[in-house]
């Protein structure tokens, strides 16, 4: 059983990731965030518990749904709040926004707004660890919807040819945009997609964050020794659609309330108390401690500045 | 000091490759058949015996993953200089390039630097057809973030490689298979050409022909005609597309009034379009004449040598042109 610091910190991780998506979906109904924005609600275990079985400088590649991979590797609630906005101070200096958001000082080379657009970029990171030596692994996340893309297939191969440091994780949420894995893959069983490249793969329930570390730490230590990559599944659910004008007519009420009653924080809250690692008052006290960082991250976004005209052509070349 | 000497193109390449590769560790290549077969056109022959597989990397037919795993290990420290065997095949790793590697410094605030190069080559002359022969810059030219270069000549075959594997930006650096085994005089020793400046390779008065790649030759040619006939035209090569050096173009429709743009790609969206109107935005008062652009044919490269001759800008046809301009 994990100890009470380790439990706190992944409960109020995934309590950060909670309350952050909520906060940016009324940002957007009150239109005083714009755009777009997908929420990773839902999903929080996967990220946390992904990123409590790596090193703080291993390096991830991020999605469209990269919000609490930012949070899980360290990104600064304030930075992302004020890049989802759009804002100066942003983690992008207000160029990135919601699907490009990167935080390299923590590893993290970004979200991208392409589905499978980190698997490349994840690939050469990993080619580059093992070139220089540096003893790092790649966590490369991408969906269900992303292993049917041609680069998925041309990353899996090169890196299992050449045996890169890089764990491929799929979030499987069990829909693409609103088809499901049932109407867009030939097998529902993605792990059998990492045969086709001889590569390891293994399955874990996603919405159970020890579950998730505990796989996710086993291949870590294989990848970071050399033995080649992994294919990973964490099966798990995102509560919100798509994005925000996704009526979500593809599922069911009763399929989001069947997942919701295995709400990653409300299961792992429950288990700590039983297993007295954390009191309930612990477990509040949390949650309103990422209430007060959250609303402040809100009020320093707010009040930021957008970024200055004559930033219009800054860093587009070195 | 060692005198110059005279190599081919394609000796430039790869002693580019190889003096860089020497210089700075970091600096690998990877591509298909680079290796062990020492590329499909030989440019990178020996390289492989010489500094060993680990940095001379043979892929699987994985355009793809080629770009976007550059860029992978381009922003975690290395310097890839990864091969597209034939500019036709970029088009397989277009979200790579495009949306991708040319975007990710942009969109990080400029947290994140791509020092990429990606060699290929192109055009028409050995009748390989429509997916062997095209001229491609002009998608290139349309992408902020990349930059793009074709030279002409060894010597700035040469320098001009040098100075993407250096840069800090990702450069797309398109070789001509027709020039491989052209030959001229390079500099000794370590030497760049700047990125993002044109070169005057002919001086003349009466009318400049701005062009680029294997046109610049064929335009030279051209030139050398048209002086027997008393004409004294100047020959301006680009050397790189993106960014264009309108300064040193203008300079020269300054001098002589007239310009004709010479590009083997395709007339119709080409970049003969972009320059023509950079020339008008920069320096209509300049102008004595219409711009005139002698491109290639709308079609997709046929593979019989009478009708691929005829989809390529000529020296017959430049001259042609030109004494219109002229007359």
């Amino acid at each position: 059983m994990i100890g009470k610091k380790d439990a706190l910190s992944y409960l109020k991780q995934m309590m950060q990731i909670r309350q952050f998506e909520d906060k940016i979906m009324d940002l957007l109904a009150r239109n005083i965030a714009e755009g777009g924005s997908h929420l990773y609600a839902g999903e929080e275990a996967v990220a946390v518990g992904v990123m409590a079985a790596i090193r703080p400088d291993d390096y991830i590649t991020s999605t469209h749904r990269g919000h609490g991979h930012c949070i899980a590797k360290g990104g600064k609630l304030d930075e992302l709040m004020a890049e989802i906005l759009g804002k100066r101070t942003g983690c992008c200096k207000g160029k990135g926004g919601s699907l490009h958001l990167a935080d390299v000082a923590t590893g993290n080379l970004g979200a991208n707004g392409v589905v499978g657009g980190g698997l490349g970029i994840a690939t050469g990171a990993g080619l580059s660890m093992k070139m220089q030596k540096t003893g790092k692994v790649v966590v490369c996340f991408f969906g269900d919807g992303a292993t049917n893309q041609g680069i998925f297939h041309e990353c899996l191969n090169m890196a299992s040819v050449w045996k890169l440091p890089v764990l491929y994780v799929c979030e499987n949420n069990h829909y693409g945009m609103s088809v499901s894995v049932k109407r867009a893959s030939a097998v529902e069983d993605l792990t059998k997609k990492a045969s086709a490249y001889d590569m390891p793969s293994e399955s874990a329930d996603g919405m159970d964050v020890l579950a998730v570390k505990e796989v996710a730490g086993k291949w870590a230590e294989h990848a970071r020794s050399g033995k080649g990559p992994v294919l990973l599944e964490f099966e798990t659910y995102r509560y919100y659609g798509h994005s925000r004008s996704d009526p979500r007519a593809y599922r069911t009420r009763e399929e989001e309330e069947e997942w919701r009653s295995r709400d990653c924080i409300e299961s792992f809250w429950k288990k700590m108390v039983d297993a007295k690692v954390l009191t309930e008052q612990e477990c509040t006290g949390t949650g309103s401690a990422v209430t007060r960082e959250i609303d402040a991250a809100v009020e320093f976004a707010v009040a930021s500045p957008d970024p200055d005209p004559a930033e219009l052509y800054e860093d587009l070349y070195a | 000091m060692p005198d110059a000497k005279t190599v081919a193109y394609w000796q430039a390449v790869n002693a580019a490759l190889a003096e860089e590769m020497e210089r700075d560790p970091k600096v690998f290549i990877m591509g298909e058949d680079v290796a062990i077969y020492g590329g499909a056109y030989g440019v990178t022959r020996g390289l492989y015996e010489r500094f060993g597989g680990e940095r001379v990397r043979d892929t699987a037919i994985s355009e793809a993953a080629i770009v976007g795993a550059g860029l992978g290990a381009a922003v975690t420290g290395m310097r890839p200089v990864v091969e597209i065997m034939y500019v036709d095949f970029m088009s397989i790793a277009m979200d790579q390039l495009t949306n991708q590697v040319a975007k990710i410094r942009y969109m990080f605030g400029g947290k994140i630097k791509v020092p990429l190069v990606i060699r290929t080559e192109g055009g028409a002359g050995r009748t390989l057809g429509a997916h062997h022969s095209q001229s491609l810059e002009a998608w290139f030219a349309h992408i902020p973030g990349i930059k793009v270069v074709m030279p002409a000549t060894p010597a700035d075959a040469k320098g001009l490689l040098k100075s993407a594997i250096r840069e800090d930006n990702p450069v797309v650096f398109i070789e001509h298979k027709m020039l491989y085994n052209t030959k001229g005089e390079v500099p000794a020793g370590d030497y760049t050409v700047p990125i993002g400046k044109a070169d005057v390779k002919r001086e003349g008065t009466d009318l400049t022909i701005v062009a680029h790649s294997r046109m610049v030759l064929v335009a030279l040619e051209g030139a050398e005609e048209l002086a027997r006939e008393g004409s004294s035209v100047e020959v301006v090569d680009l050397r790189t597309i993106l960014p264009l050096d309108m300064d040193t173009v203008l300079a020269s429709v300054g001098k002589t009034h007239k310009v004709m743009i010479v590009h083997e790609a395709c007339k119709t969206g080409g970049v003969g379009g972009e320059i023509g109107m950079r020339i008008v935005e920069g320096g209509f008062d300049l102008l004595d004449a219409p711009i005139v652009r002698v491109a290639g044919a709308d079609v997709p490269m046929p593979k019989s040598h009478v009708l691929e001759s005829l989809a390529v800008p000529s020296k017959e046809r430049i001259v042609e042109a030109a004494r219109g301009m002229l007359g």
